[in-house]
């Protein structure tokens, strides 16, 4: 672009019609070269500290749930989160049906988050969505709360029988994962 | 920096003129808290809590770093690691007590330090840098605190951990992702007690490193003082040693001994008991708390309980926990009083106080179970801690009409003199009248 008659600049270099300098195009290489490379180092840096492949690993559990009585409820552990295994009883279910979903936090109904043909069978995370705490009401005695389903005791948060947010800071309804029926009694989760 | 009348070093010897050509660090010594300091010769002994911070973060440094020799950053044995300090290794029950309450005294003289600059208006023009240090400062404590409470892998480290990395999920979007990137896994585990025990031990460095600056930067207009005058003349002023260096060694036998009354005869009863217990990942306390310094900003957090403009309540939380400290950063330009002393501001005084309070309030609701009537105090003290910094600031600074500033720190301190000893004021006014007062800045 610079020829032999065009003016030479203060800092040495010819200068183009447009004032644009052949040294320019020199610093703004350097200038994106560099940061190309700082990020591409960086990269690894950062990353090292998301999840291993050992942690990732997709892990299933299997659960024997043939113990698990009406009304009752076992934790159990998947991808190292705790997950709750609950038998619903018919007026626990209807309970939770009686609501409508529409005025609810994070609308969702009992069938939504159960599979067809064992709808007794609520399987959640027992994590809060608020800040992570492990609810109360999945063993016997224990706290569930003003709606019979779960109660986080971290900040006050009440699950209903279908572990839908009904109350307190949390901002979803419990997670249900990802699970199938193996047999009648034994539930692969993941 | 120094005044104009600031004490010029001399090398004494011919060892001491040989380094001070060469590497000139005895100079620096001298000027930065030597003779060669001049200090405002009216500070209070609130003035001292900024050396007691230094102390407590050298005691932090010291006891971390023998306590790293003996302990293991793996779930399986972190918390096996901390029972043998306490009960194998010598005198690593002391080491880890102190280590332990150190902290808490760390926060202790840091919060009374925060206020008298809130009091003193120590945060005002030319000194905002050194404020914002400050709070930079705070913020890095919390973290470290905050990872150092997981290392002993205690329920309360477990909980904690899951928690406070929690606040991230809050985070539209990617928030899991970034949760994720925190602990290294689904939850906290081995990933996360080794990057907290390599984090825990990096940044008290890093404080060190902002104190630096810190102390540079406070050293450009020297100290505050209890009037909030500028410093106009020699009168006005002491070399920092021997005066301020005796005055400090003072207190600071005092705190040492406050301190090891707590680490010899009450060593837990600023910890949480449940933090004996081995984390277990299915099983949260019925009651979880940060450490107590953590409180009030705790409280804040859960004072949202219901969503507001589309915003989930836990973002909310999370969004306002953080902006309490990130306001302070913004402090010196919503209080626009050009009157920094709140002795001389009675109104402020009034809200100071009201502050002061509130923070005690939240610490405590924080310190509660998450129903009422805690829930709403908490909300009311936290809409106060907002109000006072975004509205009642900024509108006293205009509509208050402060008291008569005295002419010159000199003037002042005569003045207090005379009334302490019985002989009326107004005869003090004119003893600075020998000396042209420089104009202030």
């Amino acid at each position: 672009m610079a020829s032999a008659t065009e003016p030479l600049s203060p800092e040495g270099g010819t200068v183009g019609p447009d004032g644009v300098r052949r040294r320019d195009f020199i610093y703004i290489a350097t200038g994106a070269f560099t940061a190309v490379g700082a990020a591409a180092v960086a990269w690894p840096f950062i990353n090292q500290m998301n999840p291993s492949a050992d942690v990732l690993a997709m892990a299933t559990t299997e659960v024997d749930i043939a113990p698990i009585q009406p009304g009752q409820a076992i934790k159990t552990i998947w991808q190292s989160k705790p997950v709750f295994v609950r038998n619903l009883t018919p007026a626990e279910q209807d309970a939770a049906n009686k609501v409508d979903a529409a005025t609810l936090r994070d609308p969702q109904t009992l069938a939504e988050r159960t599979l067809e043909g064992s709808r007794n069978w609520l399987v959640t995370l027992g994590v809060c969505t608020h800040l992570g705490c492990v609810p109360l009401g999945a063993a016997e005695g224990e706290n569930r709360g003003d709606y019979g389903g779960y109660f986080c005791p971290c900040h006050g948060s009440h699950y209903d029988t279908a572990g839908r947010i009904r109350r307190g800071p949390a901002p979803t309804n419990l997670e249900v994962p990802p699970y199938t029926f193996k047999s009648p009694t034994l539930i692969e989760i993941g | 920096m120094s005044f104009p009348w600031a004490n010029q070093y001399e090398p004494k010897s011919d060892f001491t003129r040989w380094i001070d050509s060469r590497l000139p660090l005895p100079r620096f010594v001298y000027n930065a808290v030597g003779a060669g300091y001049p200090v405002p010769r009216n500070i209070n002994y609130l003035y001292n809590f900024g050396v007691l911070a230094g102390v407590a973060l050298m005691i932090q440094i010291v006891t971390g770093i023998v306590l790293a020799m003996h302990y293991s950053a793996h779930i399986t044995t972190a918390f096996d690691s901390v029972e043998h300090i306490m009960r194998n290794v010598n005198s690593g029950w002391l080491i880890r007590y102190m280590h332990m309450n150190g902290a808490s005294f760390f926060f202790i003289v840091v919060y009374v330090h925060i206020f008298r600059g809130l009091y003193y208006g120590s945060y005002k023009a030319p000194r905002e840098v050194v404020w914002m240090l400050g709070v930079v400062i705070l913020l890095l404590m919390m973290a470290t605190a905050f990872m150092g409470y997981v290392l002993p892998w205690g329920q309360m480290s477990f909980w904690g951990a899951q928690v406070i990395t929690s606040l991230f999920s809050a985070i539209p979007l990617v928030g899991e992702s970034i949760r994720m990137w925190l602990v290294g896994g689904f939850a906290p585990d081995n990933a996360t007690i080794t990057r907290f025990f390599s984090l825990h031990y990096l940044l008290p460095f890093v404080i060190l490193g902002v104190v630096v600056l810190k102390v540079w930067a406070l050293h450009i207009p020297g100290s505050n003082n209890p009037t909030g005058v500028d410093v106009q003349g020699p009168q006005d002023t002491l070399p920092f040693h021997p005066y301020f260096t005796a005055k400090d060694f003072f207190t600071l036998c005092l705190y040492l001994l406050a301190f090891a009354a707590v680490v010899f005869f009450i060593p837990n009863t600023l910890g949480h008991p449940d933090n004996y217990i081995p984390a277990d990942p299915l099983s949260t306390p019925a009651h979880i708390v940060p450490e107590w310094y953590l409180l009030p900003f705790y409280a804040i957090l859960r004072a949202f309980t219901v969503d507001f403009l589309w915003i989930p309540a836990k973002l909310w939380g999370v969004i306002a926990m953080f902006a309490s400290i990130i306001l302070l950063f913004f402090l010196p330009w919503l209080d626009t009083s050009r009157v920094r002393s709140t002795a001389y501001r009675p109104m402020y005084r009034i809200w100071f106080w009201v502050l002061v309070l509130c923070c005690f309030v939240l610490g405590w609701v924080g310190a509660m179970p998450a129903e009422e009537p805690y829930v709403r105090i908490g909300q009311i003290a936290a809409a106060y801690y907002f109000a006072h910094f975004l509205l009642i600031l900024p509108i006293l600074s205009v509509v208050e009409k402060p008291l008569p500033l005295p002419n010159s720190i000199a003037e002042a301190v005569l003045a207090k003199k005379a009334k302490g000893s019985g002989i009326v004021g107004p005869g003090a006014t004119g003893v600075s009248a020998g000396t042209a007062p420089a104009p202030a800045e």
